[in-house]
């Protein structure tokens, strides 16, 4: 979540869901929570039963928009110009919480006068390349701040290799701020009256952001606009807070990140980041998806958020440079570095061997899940490990997914069940059509089934960073395994073959440390071994508490910086259940939360300057004086006894350089940035894009589309023309996709479910009335949706919970898809994301599958070759390659 | 003694209702001894399991009830701060996740213009996958780029998984994957 990062300082959720209870105001946009998390909700519930307000703003009427007390609609896609809409319309009407904004936030900082914004430039910030599509970022740097911009340093520079290296994003990303360095404070202009103060750009970057043009862009009546506004605006300041809850409705898109960004400036403005009931709470749909990014297996990020090496890192020293900033905690990457390469490489890391730096490969552009399909297709990508993932069902573009995987020489796929991943090589669309033919098709299959989490011991990181271990209840049956037995084996016999090699890029493998303990009959590997090692030890051998416990001299080693402590003491402090019953809401002993067990980050900010609560009834985190420390539920976030008069020496780096009322201790400067001069390839302000297939001109700008998203135009992956271009009526609806609360993503844990199954049999269509009386579709009958990658069928649900629009004058109809089902499974149905196309937000390569267009028509979609000859039909009336 | 009598009264349940104090025979008057003997899994159970639900991020807590070395029931946990016991539709279906009538037990082997799965023993998949990761790495392994600079990697091989894995899961599988200079090592977290 760069969204958060890049505004906060760190990529997870501000806040915790119990928290939500505390909120006078909730706003869900981007979610449908009470369908898809519907236990978490319950906390929503409890605010609203204290009487707060909770507003669910979404292209369709959900069970989440049934309890709420208001629901808004809005066309999908358009989220960035409500958000700015309420951005203008708190600036217009004086409702910052301007203490808040004036100390903690980036809003006095005085810009570089060569930033031009999208108002001078009708949609592009200054420094776009247009041949490259990609931004020069010099001119959005704080005035006389030296640029240090160079390969591989900063995710957001202009990095080698074409499509930017960016941070991923349901991800978070972390290492920011570099270029703020000590000793050169910003210029400031306190009074927020400079032209070029982030306070008045803000100003004039929204000041178009009306209520009429929300009306006119998202299709939502001004005066219901008016009213969240107010509510939000109501219910923040020094006596009340609100929250804000998105979900993937927010990642799906070409501008993704900088829909968070948005609400981001939102909750800054408002004052509602650090305090109890306000945050931004990002709902993830998987049970460790927060985990899997704290320790990823994402492409360009080493543990605990450090940059994976580019090759212009060609040393440690080098490495190190780029990636340490001069203030706040990134000041100590060698520290987090140096004892990351001690866990993995033992005693074979040294100080005279870069600690072994030189065996880590490099990147060298985007290597992430889209790009790595197109190298399957190509025949660069031989052989493909495919864990607990269903990419045929779950990533954009079906079609092209299957064609790539049946062009590799090796897959193998670890499930509970046959997925349509390992069975597309004789099950599938393109067999059906006959565009791919089983024995045609070279790739050799390992199907391995897994086991599942009762199965095996571990950790799942959930929605709020709480790590949460989970016991093993029983051995798993016949060849399951867990993924911890399938890696710790297959690496343990790689090394055995690889042994007494000479080679360097062996040796990167036979000196790495492997020597977890096995138990059991099937030699399980310990769990506990590798979480301890997760947390790391110091010079003597023992677990360490602290991640500032780290050093850079190789005498501690830590596999993920951000996790250390939660081996504290020796014990598995994921593992500790101690009953809600017996402590506080907080619940501070129930599992272990990163960083160093805080529930709310940043929660200095819920204090005033001096450190006083802002009021008694949103009293959290605050300074006392005759103790001399922060006092409160939580752990603070802030150093303990750093008092709020606090004044950085001129000599002081790292934390020591943050003053005593700056909350965002991650930030160089240690403030929220309203305004986001690096860490962001597409813009230092949000600004409204139209989807890359859009049914309308962009009202806002001359820029159509974000002008720097990811593409990859090609026969398998044709993407529809927008309005005004020959083609683009040919798929005059919006379509969109979502889950239901039975199904889980591409179906592998529940069309496997008989109970699930039952509940929710059939794939299914929602349209209006008015879309069904247009498409002369019935109720229960059947349709077939169609875009020029393929055509899909679905019974017909025929509902006013999906509402009409007016966007820019031009009556627009919604068509909405649950993306559930595949050819396998105990029920079965056709996929969704065979419809979508792949484009991505620059950022995070998150491909847009929440707003797109399509048609729709009454009837089966036919079958054989004949789908194609549907397909081919659709793409000459739309001017698109036709398929072979 | 008292069970007999229990039983002897359980057999005459329209005399239980007219003599009781269950006069419309919604409760204890309509209660068959075979219902009367039944008890939830949840007590027969041998032992009881802490665990977490699988399903999304919430993060909602587990109680795995087992007897005889098999699940037999999943209950959300009371003492949970953030679930508070409860579990959704999915969480509430997890013990049939674990016993699938579709879940696979075995390895399966399709060959290269193969038409059909074929069986294969665990221990030798497991060293053909090994093989495999060696041949293609050494295939396409990239020392350095045009310029000199290094580069240390495969772009041969790729993975793409781990959202619903354990943290200590995903960790073995970076450490590897790096350690054998895989880079397109990605997640459900990009998708």
């Amino acid at each position: 979540m760069p969204g958060l990062g890049t505004s906060f300082g760190r990529g997870g959720a501000t806040t915790f869901q119990q928290d939500l209870q505390n909120s006078d105001c909730i706003l869900i946009m981007g979610s449908n929570m009470a369908e898809n998390h519907p236990v978490g909700f319950q906390w929503v519930m409890e605010a609203r039963e204290r009487g707060a307000e909770i507003i669910h703003v979404d292209p369709r009427f959900t069970r989440t928009s049934a309890v709420s007390t208001m629901h808004v609609k809005i066309r999908p896609g358009s989220d960035i110009a409500f958000l700015g809409g309420l951005i203008n319309y708190i600036l217009e009407n004086n409702r910052w919480f301007d203490e808040y904004v004036r100390t903690y936030t980036n809003a006095p900082v005085i810009v570089d006068a060569r930033f031009q914004d999208t108002e001078d430039l009708d949609g592009v910030f200054s420094g776009f390349e247009p041949k490259e599509d990609k931004y020069d970022i010099a001119s959005w740097q704080y005035d006389d701040m030296a640029m240090h911009g160079s390969a591989g340093r900063r995710m957001g520079s202009a990095v080698s290799g074409g499509k930017q290296d960016a941070h991923p994003g349901e991800v978070s990303q972390e290492a920011q701020n570099q270029l703020l360095e000590h000793g050169e404070p910003p210029h400031v202009d306190m009074t927020l009256q400079h032209p070029r103060c982030v306070f008045q750009l803000l100003k004039k970057h929204y000041a178009r952001y009306t209520a009429e043009m929300v009306e006119r862009v998202c299709g939502t009546p001004r005066a219901e606009f008016l009213k969240v506004a107010d509510a939000l605006c109501r219910n923040s300041g020094r006596e009340r807070t609100s929250a804000i809850a998105y979900a993937v409705g927010w990642t799906h898109h070409t501008v993704g990140v900088q829909y968070i960004r948005a609400a981001s400036i939102v909750q800054l403005l408002l004052g509602n980041i650090g305090r109890p009931g306000g945050g931004i709470l990002a709902l993830r749909g998987h049970a460790s998806i927060q985990g899997s990014t704290d320790i990823p297996t994402l492409y360009e990020l080493l543990p605990g958020y450090l940059a994976m090496p580019h090759k212009e890192n060609v040393d440690l020293a080098n490495y190190i440079e780029e990636t340490t900033s001069k203030a706040g905690y990134w000041y100590h990457t060698d520290a987090y570095m140096i004892s990351l390469l001690k866990a993995w490489y033992g005693e074979h890391a040294q100080p005279e061997n870069d600690f072994c730096y030189g065996y880590l490969p490099r990147v060298t552009g985007d290597h992430s899940c889209y790009p790595m399909m197109m190298g399957m297709l190509e025949g660069n990508v031989k052989g493909f490990f495919c864990v607990g993932e269903n990419p045929v069902v779950g990533s954009a573009n079906g079609p092209l997914q299957r064609r790539a995987m049946a062009n590799l020489d090796w897959l193998v796929v670890r499930d509970f069940v046959e997925i349509e991943s390992a069975a597309f090589w004789y099950d599938s669309v393109e067999i059906e059509t006959g565009a791919l033919q089983t024995e045609k098709i070279k790739t050799e299959i390992f199907f391995m089934p897994a086991a599942d989490h009762l199965q095996k011991s571990g950790s799942f990181t959930n929605t709020q960073r709480l790590l949460q271990w989970h016991h093993k209840a029983v051995d798993p049956e016949g060849d399951c395994r867990s993924e911890l037995w399938f890696y710790y084996h297959l690496g343990r016999k790689i090394r055995e073959k690889l042994a007494g090699s000479n080679d360097p890029k062996n040796r990167a493998v036979t000196e790495l440390t492997w020597n977890y303990p096995t138990e059991g009959r099937l030699a399980e590997p310990d769990a506990h071994a590798v979480l301890r090692e997760v947390n790391g030890w110091g010079p003597d051998g023992k677990a360490l508490d602290a991640y500032t416990k780290l050093k850079p001299d190789g005498s501690t080693a830590c596999g993920c910086w951000i996790y250390c402590g939660c081996f504290k003491d020796e014990q598995n402090q994921a593992a500790r259940r101690k009953s809600r019953h017996e402590q506080d809401w907080v619940a501070a002993e129930w599992g272990w939360a990163w960083p160093a067990n805080r529930r709310i980050l940043y929660n200095r900010a819920s204090a005033d300057p001096a450190g006083k609560p802002w009021s008694e009834r949103k009293k959290y985190v605050y300074w006392d004086e005759a103790k001399g420390q922060w006092n409160g539920p939580d752990v603070p976030d802030f150093e303990k006894d750093k008092r709020p008069d606090y004044v950085p020496p001129d000599e002081a780096v790292g934390e020591q350089a943050i003053d005593g009322k700056s909350p965002f201790i991650m930030q160089g400067d240690g403030k929220g940035w309203l305004f986001a001069p690096d860490g962001l390839v597409d813009g230092p302000f949000p600004a409204h894009y139209e989807p890359e297939e859009s049914p309308v001109n962009n009202p806002l700008y001359a820029q159509q589309s974000n002008p720097v998203r990811e593409q990859w135009p090609s026969a398998n992956n044709p993407m529809h023309w927008s309005d005004g271009k020959p083609g683009a009526d040919a798929f005059p609806y919006v379509g969109t996709t979502y889950r239901l609360t039975e199904h889980h993503t591409a179906g592998g844990m529940s069309r496997s479910v008989p109970h699930l199954s039952e509940l929710q049999p059939e794939m299914f269509v929602e349209v209006s009335p008015a879309l069904a009386e247009e498409r002369n579709l019935e109720n229960g009958g059947w349709a077939t949706v169609i875009t020029a990658r393929s055509a899909i069928e679905a019974r017909v649900l025929v509902t006013e919970r999906v509402p009409d629009y007016v966007v820019d004058g031009r009556p627009t109809k919604v068509v909405g898809l649950p993306y559930h089902w595949g050819v396998k499974g105990v029920v079965r149905g056709d996929s969704v994301n065979d419809l979508v196309g792949i484009s991505a937000d620059p950022n995070v390569h998150i491909q847009e599958t929440k707003a797109f267009t399509c048609d729709i028509r009454a009837g089966r979609r036919p079958r054989g070759p004949a789908l194609r000859d549907l397909v081919n039909d659709y793409r000459a009336r739309a001017h698109l390659p036709l398929e072979e | 003694m008292m069970a007999v009598e229990k039983r002897v009264a359980r057999s005459h349940p329209l005399a239980r209702q007219l003599r009781g104090p269950d006069k419309y025979a919604l409760a204890d008057a309509a209660q068959s001894s075979v219902t009367a003997s039944l008890q939830p899994r949840t007590q027969t159970a041998d032992r009881v399991v802490r665990s977490v639900c699988p399903y999304c991020a919430v993060g909602c807590g587990q109680l795995a009830f087992v007897k005889d070395g098999k699940i037999v029931q999943v209950e959300g946990d009371p003492d949970s701060p953030i679930s508070r016991g409860h579990l959704c539709p999915k969480g509430s279906a997890t013990r049939t996740l674990a016993q699938s009538p579709i879940r696979e037990y075995k390895v399966k082997y399709r060959r290269p213009y193969g038409t059909a799965w074929e069986e294969l023993d665990l221990e030798t998949a497991m060293d053909m996958i090994a093989d495999r990761v060696i041949a293609t790495r050494e295939q396409t392994w990239e020392a350095k780029g045009e310029d000199g600079k290094p580069l240390n990697r495969t772009l041969g091989i790729a993975s793409l998984g781990g959202a619903t894995l354990d943290n200590e899961e995903n960790y073995l599988m970076k450490k590897l994957y790096t350690a054998l200079g895989v880079v397109q090592v990605e997640n459900q977290a990009r998708i």
